[in-house]
């Protein structure tokens, strides 16, 4: 095989050479547990301290107001479950849009279940939310507001800043999960009104299991994880020192290179996506054109499956993903293709491309041609494709 | 990966993709809705009722490609009525089976058979003892 071409970068990334090197003496050597007494562990302890102000900074936040957790999923679980149990008496509604991640969705349908009311937020075609709908869905028992930063399939980058303008006006917390978003395009939790967020270590090459959850001032999620008196009693659990120094690591560098990464990672993005429209008929961009994270081309092609695309790159040895029905095991395409409101038959033939500083100018390249033959030879054996011709002869 | 080799294989060099033309009968089954349509094509020798010629074409994932590909095998060179007896089972054991969440394209490869078979006793206003008519869905049942 070739040369391997990695364009998954929204699925997990790379750990960086220096993330890596920060983690390796808390494993050996610095075992110590934080919580412990005597001074060995108080290296782990200084680690976990120093990860935990780097952070801060680099989200705009306090130190105290990061929380380390297992990852995305556990923040979003954490941060949505946490407040619905410590806020009930105030109301039992939550608002939230169609095309979150299942982390958040599915905890929200968890919580309908046990007797919370959830408002799901359409999207237009772009992928955005509509702010006066956002606002008049606030009511006097509403909540929380969970909305993702950056959507993790086709990248549309929501009006954050607005969002939490609206929330704090009208006195409701505000969550964003934005584990796609943390040190890919720029967040300030203090400047964007943000009272939670969601963010994951291995997304911004750092390492996998690792996360955290800002929790802004005066306000108090129910526990999730009961257990020691780690993290101001709010999270038990031994911490996970090699993977927050990691993570810190990653973070701090992730935000000191975002300016060039970011220019770098569009304009690679855009020659892929401009290349992708011009050369490949019958296929659309999905997602903001404009508003959308650095790193993402989201497709569809009309008339094949994704599923087929994929094993077919990744005989090319490029690496991809695709929101089909196929890859998730279930017969429906991606809820958030149906909410953008494609068709099925449309939704089912989508690729996304996630790219990482790593990639090059002539992987875009590589990909495109790869593409091109690809969805040639399924439309070749499309029967879909077949009726298309037959009805355009007509 | 978690097809077989054998599923790969008639993924990536399927065999028989393509159409006749003036078929003795075409079926088609699936909806683009579930991701998967394929459509079959048999040539049948009116004196023997032999399958000569069987030809496919495909949308869906590579199960759906492969169960496709393997069903115009096991069905060329059989008479149309020992056609009937290549089920989903025989396409699956021919393909050193597949993950449970893609046995649906096993059972819609059978259908096509089906269907083309139908299309052609229709044509014909014969009878093939055994075969019903398809359904115009099945991919909305429970597999």
């Amino acid at each position: 095989m070739s040369e391997l071409i990695y364009l998954d970068n929204a699925a997990t990334t790379a750990v960086r050479q220096e993330a890596y090197r920060a983690m390796e003496p808390y494993f050996i050597q610095n075992y110590g547990n934080p919580a412990s007494i005597y001074r060995f562990a108080g290296e782990s302890r200084k680690a976990v301290e120093e990860a935990r102000e780097s952070i801060a900074e680099a989200i705009g936040g306090k130190a105290e107001q990061i929380f380390f957790t297992g990852g995305g999923s556990e923040s979003d679980n954490w941060a949505i479950k946490g407040i619905a149990e410590a806020l009930q008496k105030k109301g039992k509604h939550i608002i939230t849009s169609a095309i979150e991640h299942h982390a958040v969705l599915h905890t929200c349908e968890y919580l309908e279940k046990q007797g919370y009311e959830v408002t799901y937020l359409g999207v237009d075609g772009n992928g955005l939310i509509d702010l006066q709908e956002l606002e008049k869905a606030i009511r006097p028992d509403t909540i929380l507001i969970t909305i993702m930063f950056a959507n993790n399939e086709i990248g549309t980058i929501q009006p954050v800043a607005e969002i939490g303008r609206i929330a704090r006006e009208h006195g409701v917390l505000f969550h964003t999960d934005a584990v796609q978003a943390v040190g890919h395009v720029p967040v300030n939790v203090e400047e964007m009104n943000i009272d939670m967020l969601s963010a994951s270590g291995h997304k911004f090459h750092g390492p996998k299991g690792i996360g955290f959850l800002y929790i802004g001032q005066k306000m108090k999620p129910a526990n999730l994880i009961h257990g020691g008196a780690q993290e101001r009693g709010m999270r038990g659990g031994t911490l996970n020192v090699p993977g927050i120094v990691g993570m810190a690591e990653a973070l701090k560098l992730a935000v000191e290179e975002l300016p060039q990464n970011q220019k770098k990672l569009a304009q690679m993005r855009d020659h892929l996506i401009q290349r992708v429209l011009e050369e490949v008929p019958y296929c659309r961009l999905n997602g903001h054109r404009e508003q959308r994270l650095p790193g993402n081309a989201h497709f569809c092609f009309s008339f094949i499956e994704g599923e087929s695309l994929l094993i077919l790159l990744d005989q090319r040895g490029i690496c991809a993903s695709s929101g089909s029905a196929c890859t998730s095991g279930s017969l429906d395409p991606s809820h958030v293709l149906l909410a953008i409101g494609l068709p099925h038959e449309i939704a089912h033939g989508s690729l996304r491309l996630t790219l990482s500083a790593e990639n090059t100018m002539k992987d875009m390249d590589t990909t495109v041609e790869a593409i091109k033959g690809i969805v040639e030879r399924l439309r070749s054996m499309s029967p879909l494709y077949d009726d298309f011709v037959r009805k355009q002869k007509a | 990966m978690m097809y077989s080799e054998k599923v790969m294989d008639h993924f990536n060099n399927p065999r028989n993709v393509g159409e006749i033309e003036d078929a003795s009968g075409v079926g088609t089954v699936g909806n683009a809705k579930c991701g998967d349509i394929m459509r079959m094509y048999l040539d049948i020798d009116p004196e023997t009722k032999v399958i000569r010629e069987c030809k496919f074409k495909t949308f869906g994932c590579g199960a759906a490609v492969a169960t496709s590909s393997m069903a115009t095998e096991l069905v060329k060179g059989k008479t149309i009525y020992e056609a009937l007896q290549v089920t989903n089972k025989a396409v699956m054991e021919a393909l050193d089976g597949l993950p449970p969440v893609k046995v649906h394209c096993s059972l819609l490869a059978e259908e096509a058979i089906h269907a083309a078979l139908w299309d052609y006793a229709k044509k014909e206003g014969l009878e093939i003892p055994g075969l019903e008519e398809p359904k115009a869905d099945i991919s909305e049942e429970p597999v």
